[in-house]
């Protein structure tokens, strides 16, 4: 979308950035009846924070007890399994498992187990060696003991923010695309400045992930919190090591992090990770072979076959934290701003929950939709049918993760096309497999040709 | 619904030079109806995206550039009334010779006296070298290279750097050079280049500066590559100005199939564990090609094909009772042996060798005993990356009474 077709009529609301967050806002407002216009600086939607994560379905079994965070994953949590059927989102019901390693973890299971049953996670419950073992026969025979929390699921953390914009924008929301929020002023309704030309909106919805706090600047003046980005990395492994393992295994965790997790993924493979790295930049999420490493080593010590087994690709991400340790939702009514900030590792989780949230924070009392569209986006995942299995899907042109040329036709051709090769990925999974564009590249830059807005390579004429 | 079921004596999975050469020899052994299956829109396998000589010199007393050799396997193979499909992808592979096969028109069961696994090979990925950094447009393998440049006639860099000192490193040079491409340097991990010394005379010749020796490589870049960043063999921080890099070698075999099957896969190769006429742990399945093990020339693989389809067509008119012998590795210097049993009955087909493959240069003895007598030995000094091979026939004539283990004597 180039910024000439900048938007220029007025909205109920703009929304700056379409991570997770903001796209779950973004389609909510809609339902609820307002006119919504979303702002994205980057080329595509999802390239922030919301870009690489565990893609863990969270109960929210281990948040602080009455925190806003624990509040947004539980209703989160519950509109997520209550919709993923209608939008075509695939859940994969693992279960996940916390594990002890050492005696000093197993000393902290039974206050863990608690604080699930306060946080309204009834079905959590105890594990000895015997029973993780005969679950998990995989494992190392290291572990001492653990618990279940039999609710938490893995979904695709990219189809799901997809299928909520997507419904956004079906039901008359605006995507900019490549538009960063620069200025704006607050007169009885906002007028902001971006790269794209003015936009009017009576409320203004700060998602704008690792640059909350400076987009809060800006436009208020002013910040109360400051983004710490942590990073996270992981490895990935190749789809037959998800026979070595069904549930999600989580370690006890620290004061910082959840530590280093081993999980299926909805598209077939093991996921190893992440790290915790805390650091100033807000870009680099680059990984390093020392980490990787480690990690490989951490996911051979829970899983010893692991070491057969293939890495497919690694990746890392951004988690928006701050200083604080709590989200940072804040409604400056005066203003008619909310700042939805430092959703920091459990976003995927908690968007559709935040987007509640801030519709109540915000009163706009319009008549919601009495029946909105609902598109389907394509199921990506392993477990569940996929194109490859139909009439004339047109030929498989990524043979590792079974992509024909009509799924990503379709996306080429559909309401919010791809603008880079990182979009087309995280729409189709093409070249996201073993063999990382070994057989497909050459065809997939040929198919996308000039419609990315970064060609994957340019024609020899 | 029904799903299509279809059915035919031997099934080749993958229309390379393996499968093809394979296929066209069952044919001319009056082995049946045999039907390749590929999944790319041509056959012809990996030759097809090697714009480059030399190709054909032993097969057809020629010398070919890649395509036109891969059109002549396909033809030859056409010919003998081999049925090739194309668009066609293999996805599961069931006990007994039954396959899950994917077309344009969906799912369709085929079932085969025998399957042949005709996969190949590809290089590993930059994530299985473990290369840190960014992850911008711009970092793709040889293979891909190839089939951008010939195939597609798309340029994906103008000054990359060549990641790797293999063989196949040196011919992605030669692809650069089609498009006037022009690398700006050649990096490798290890202390000297993986190829011959006979290749390093090229590198001058287009002013590419070789690194040996290299650690902690990263490449670093927002939306394409900028650079690559690495330390040096004297320890010195560097950075190379680049768009480009081309993850070349390491093959591993194409072998996902096999994974997720009942097959028995072999640590070493990564490919199925056979025996010398290429038969796997479910004696309706076989191997041939790169599979086997990575990597051999392509004419290599057409000559061994042949050899294994006289196995095959012999198999089919009278399945051999399979005794044999395994053959074990018993030095951590060797990485592999392929074939990884001798089968002692059905004649002298098959494989005429056994390969070995090596973690690190040697200089010794190797050695093959059974029951603790010497079966055969012969001097070796050779580097990683080279074809070491033990005749079969020598093996199969000193009389093995169990396992033969493989040790080098220094
Ligand atoms: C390693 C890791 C593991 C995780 N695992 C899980 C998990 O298993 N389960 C779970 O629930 N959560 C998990 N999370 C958390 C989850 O990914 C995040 O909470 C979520 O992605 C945050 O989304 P966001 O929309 O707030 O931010 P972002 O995705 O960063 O979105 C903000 C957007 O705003 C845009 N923007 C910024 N400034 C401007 C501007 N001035 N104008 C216009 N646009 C702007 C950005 O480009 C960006 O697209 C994990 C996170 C990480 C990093
Ligand atoms: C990048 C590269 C460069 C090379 N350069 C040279 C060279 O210059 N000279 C030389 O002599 N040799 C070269 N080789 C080696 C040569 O290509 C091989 O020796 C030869 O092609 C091996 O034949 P094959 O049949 O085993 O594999 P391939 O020729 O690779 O054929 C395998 C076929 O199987 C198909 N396939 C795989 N999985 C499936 C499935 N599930 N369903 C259906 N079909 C499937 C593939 O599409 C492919 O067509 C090169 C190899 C590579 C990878």
């Amino acid at each position: 979308m180039p910024a000439s077709t900048a938007p220029q009529s007025s909205y109920d609301v703009a929304i700056i950035g379409a991570g997770v967050v903001g796209c779950a806002i973004a389609r909510r407002l809609t339902l609820d009846g307002a006119r919504v216009v979303v702002l994205e600086k980057a080329l595509d939607v999802l390239d922030g924070a919301s870009k690489g994560n565990s893609a863990i379905l969270h109960t929210g079994f281990d948040a602080p007890p009455g925190s806003l965070e624990q509040a947004c994953i539980a209703a989160g949590y519950g509109e997520y399994l209550q919709i993923a059927k209608a939008l075509g989102l695939p859940v994969l019901r693992t279960g996940a498992m916390v594990l002890a390693w050492t005696p000093e973890q197993e000393e902290q299971l039974p206050a863990l187990i608690e604080k699930a049953h306060l946080n309204g996670v009834e079905d959590v419950a105890p594990l000895t060696r015997a029973q993780i073992l005969e679950r998990e026969p995989h494992l190392s025979p290291q572990v001492r003991a653990g618990f279940e929390i039999p609710g938490e699921y893995l979904i695709d953390p990219w189809a799901s923010a997809h299928a909520y914009i997507l419904q956004a924008l079906a039901n008359g929301a605006e995507l900019f695309r490549g538009t960063e929020v620069l200025a704006g002023v607050y007169e009885d309704g906002w007028r902001l400045k971006t790269t794209g030309g003015p936009v009017a909106a009576a409320h203004v919805v700060n998602c704008a992930g690792l640059y909350g706090d400076l987009v809060d600047d800006r436009l208020l003046g002013e910040k109360s919190f400051t983004i710490r980005p942590r990073k996270g990395q992981f490895l990935v492994f190749d789809k037959a090591a998800s026979d070595l393992v069904s549930t999600t295994i989580l370690p006890v965790p620290t004061k910082t992090t959840k530590g280093v997790v081993v999980c299926r993924t909805v598209f077939g493979n093991v996921l190893v990770g992440p790290t915790a790295e805390d650091q100033e930049s807000r870009t680099d999420a680059s990984t390093d072979r020392e980490a990787l490493e480690r990690l490989r080593r951490k996911g051979i010590e829970m899983l010893p076959e692991l070491s057969d087994c293939e890495v497919t690709t690694a990746y890392a991400g951004l988690r928006p934290a701050c200083e604080k340790q709590d989200y940072q939702i804040a409604h400056h009514s005066a203003r008619s701003y909310v700042t939805v900030g430092a959703i920091r590792s459990t976003g995927l989780s908690s968007a559709l929950g935040i987007a509640r949230h801030v519709a109540g924070l915000l009163q706009l009392s319009r008549d919601a939709l009495a029946d909105p569209a609902i598109p389907l986006v394509d199921r990506l995942s392993d477990y569940h049918p996929r194109d490859w299995q139909e009439k004339d899907n047109g030929g498989i042109v990524c043979h590792c993760e079974l992509v024909t040329r009509r799924e990503i036709e379709r996306v080429l051709s559909g309401p919010m096309p791809p603008a880079t090769l990182q979009g087309l990925k995280r729409r189709t999974r093409a070249m996201m497999g073993r063999c990382q564009g070994f057989y497909c590249t050459a065809e997939i830059a040929e198919i996308t040709g000039d419609r990315l807005q970064v060609p994957i390579g340019h024609d020899d004429a | 619904m029904m799903m299509r079921e279809a059915s035919c004596t031997v099934a080749v999975v993958g229309g390379g030079t393996a499968g093809l050469a394979l296929a066209r020899e069952l044919k001319r052994l009056d082995a049946g109806s045999v039907v390749v299956l590929e999944r790319e829109a041509q056959a012809g396998g990996t030759p097809r995206h090697c714009g480059h000589y030399p190709f054909g010199i032993l097969e057809y007393n020629r010398l070919m550039k890649g395509p036109d050799y891969a059109r002549r396997n396909w033809e030859e193979a056409e010919t003998a009334g081999v049925e090739i499909r194309t668009g066609t992808s293999v996805t599961k592979l069931l006990p007994g010779g039954s396959l899950e096969v994917v077309d344009n028109e969906g799912v369709y069961r085929l079932n085969a006296e025998r399957v042949v696994l005709c996969t190949g090979v590809r290089e590993s990925s930059r994530p299985q070298r473990f290369v840190g950094g960014d992850r911008p447009l711009g970092v793709i393998t040889t293979g891909a290279l190839q089939s951008s440049v010939y195939l597609k006639g798309i340029r994906p860099f103008e000054r990359p750097v060549i990641f790797g000192s293999e063989l196949v490193s040196f011919s992605s040079l030669q692809t650069c050079a089609h498009l006037g491409i022009k690398p700006v340097a050649m990096v490798e991990e290890e202390e000297r280049i993986r190829a011959r010394g006979v290749f390093t005379p090229y590198l001058w010749l287009k002013h590419v500066p070789l690194h040996v020796g290299v650690s902690n490589p990263r490449i670093l870049g927002r939306e394409r590559v900028e650079a690559l960043e690495f330390t040096d063999h004297k320890g010195r921080a560097r950075r190379i100005e680049t768009d480009g890099i081309i993850i070349s070698g390491r093959f591993r075999p194409e072998a996902a199939l096999l994974h997720r099957s009942h097959l028995e896969v072999d640590g070493g190769t990564g490919g199925p564990a056979v025996d010398q006429y290429g038969r796997c742990s479910d004696p309706a399945y076989f191997s041939a090609g790169n599979l086997l093990r990575p990597a051999e020339t392509s004419s290599w693989c057409h000559a061994e094909a042949r050899e294994i389809a006289i196995g095959i067509a012999a198999d089919l008119r009278q399945p051999s009772k399979s005794e044999s012998v395994e053959l074990h590795i018993k030095d951590n210097r060797i990485s592999f042996v392929m074939p990884q049993s001798l089968c002692l009955t059905g004649g002298r087909a098959g494989m005429s060798n056994v390969y070995l493959g090596l973690n690190m240069p040697v200089d010794a003895k190797l050695a093959a005993y059974s029951s603790g007598r010497l079966l055969w030995s012969q001097r070796l000094r050779s580097r990683p990356v080279r074809r070491i091979t033990i005749p079969v026939a020598k093996l199969l004539d000193a009389g093995p009474d169990g396992p033969v283990e493989l040790t080098l004597e220094d």
